[in-house]
């Protein structure tokens, strides 16, 4: 098996990486191109580029930042914001994002998912998906980069995954609501309930806080990478100091 | 003219214009077949599926150029399952520069498809010159469903269910299956090894 991987997420509003709790309150904390040639020099195996405000405003993302980030990175990085056409996806690919990642566009119009499989390979599709845990089920929302209109997409997480996956997902970004931006660790039976529908790589997404917390991850979820901001922009844990923890845990870690 | 990045319409090739530049290479992208046949060195990027890709090939009319080439020629990640003869994702027609059949990772149950990661070279155990200075051992970066068939031509495995062709050198023609452009300080060396490769 491929060595685990951890993925810094960098959430980008306005020309710079956000971060809020619990996906409110967005404060600045970096330059795209600096946090992401930061995250390459210690060690990072991906970064994930979110604009969060991309779909809820219905608007394109800026590309100028994708080809600034790609100028600068030999590691791979996805790109993920209001991307709903294959000519979007195809523009983003060509400033040099190894994979796009779609969220809200996919709820609403599932076809996508097909048509950027076809058109580019399911291995540069990657379907990202905020779900909460609501009376007694893992539910999925849309629109979470605004909290004016966040939202249930009325769909569940499980039965959502697995069609993202059956359309041609490549690879399933689970951010898991209730324990993102908290820090008291992923939320690892949601996570192990999708690994075990997803046939497709699974990474977790929401709750890092702590090294432990990723060691838990891979072990009890099986999952094949693991996203983090908050706990990275902010210094509190260093990429190879964990990527040495991990690795001494008999976690496959590229050093 | 140093070398060229053959554009297929297949949408990745900033990710490896930036890696050359990184290099401090010179090159041009074109789909022009003289142009092609006139490099002293010919990149064959891919993303995507390999019917779209060979599909491209003939509506750009490059195939008889490119399968005749006799310089330097590196297909990366798909570009190198293109060098095969044929694929059976979408039954596309390879170019035949290397014998064999490019077929779907076979993954054990529960394991994801496609591989998708950094995963170990393992050195063939032969000279290379495109994998000089690199470690066995080292880690790349893959991205792909399907596999080319392991042969003489093949200078590195790797694994993922089965072991595959991971790079491959046999004469003029070259190809790693990882994304060289995106695999780090290895991935670089890989690059200028081809740049720096004898015409």
């Amino acid at each position: 098996m491929p060595a685990r991987r951890i993925v810094p997420c960098l959430d980008v509003r306005d020309g710079a990486v956000v971060k809020g709790v619990k996906f409110k309150n967005h404060r600045v904390v970096g330059g795209i191109a600096e946090l992401a040639q930061r995250y390459r020099d210690e060690g990072a195996d991906e970064l994930v580029l979110y604009d969060i405000a991309a779909s809820p405003e219905n608007r394109d993302v800026d590309v100028k930042w994708v080809s600034d980030v790609a100028r600068i990175l030999d590691i791979p990085f996805a790109v993920a914001g209001g991307i709903r056409t294959a000519a979007q996806a195809a523009l983003r690919l060509e400033c040099g994002a190894d994979k796009i990642s779609i969220n809200s566009p996919a709820l609403e119009r599932p076809a996508l998912i097909d048509e950027l499989a076809a058109r580019f390979g399911s291995q540069c599709v990657v379907v990202g998906v905020d779900s909460k845990y609501e009376d007694g089920d893992y539910m999925i929302y849309q629109y979470t980069g605004d909290m004016a209109r966040s939202r249930p997409a009325g769909r569940r997480t499980l039965d959502w995954i697995r069609e993202a996956v059956d359309r041609g997902a490549g690879e399933i970004v689970l951010n898991c609501m209730n324990s993102d931006g908290v820090r008291k660790g992923y939320d690892l039976e949601q996570l192990q309930a999708a690994r075990s529908v997803c046939p497709a790589p699974l990474i977790a997404s929401g709750g890092a806080g702590a090294m432990e917390h990723f060691k838990d991850v891979f072990k009890s979820a099986d999952v094949s990478a693991a996203l983090a901001a908050s706990v990275f922009h902010s210094g509190d844990i260093a990429i190879p100091e964990l990527k040495r923890y991990l690795h001494a845990c008999d976690i496959e870690m590229r050093l | 003219m140093s070398a060229v990045i053959v554009d297929l319409g297949c949408a990745n090739l900033a990710s490896m214009r930036f890696a050359l530049d990184r290099l401090g290479a010179l090159y041009r992208i074109t789909n022009d077949a003289a142009v092609i046949a006139a490099a002293e060195r010919v990149i064959l990027p891919g993303v995507g599926s390999a019917r779209y890709a060979a599909d491209r090939i003939d509506a750009l009319g490059l195939r008889d150029t490119l399968s005749r080439l006799e310089q330097p020629l590196l297909g990366v990640c798909l570009g190198m399952q293109l060098l095969y003869e044929t694929s059976v994702e979408g039954e596309a027609r390879g170019l035949g520069r290397r014998k064999g059949r490019v077929e779907r990772l076979a993954v054990p149950t529960g394991a994801p498809w496609p591989h998708m990661g950094w995963s170990k070279l393992r050195m063939a155990g032969r000279d290379s010159r495109l994998l000089d200075g690199v470690d066995d051992g080292a880690y790349v970066y893959f991205v792909h469903g399907f596999y080319c068939p392991i042969g003489n031509e093949t200078a590195a495995l790797a694994d993922y269910g089965s072991a595959f062709s991971a790079a491959v050198e046999a004469e003029n023609i070259y190809g790693c299956q990882f994304h060289p452009e995106r695999s780090g300080i290895d991935g670089a060396r890989v690059l200028k090894n081809f740049l720096e490769a004898p015409c």
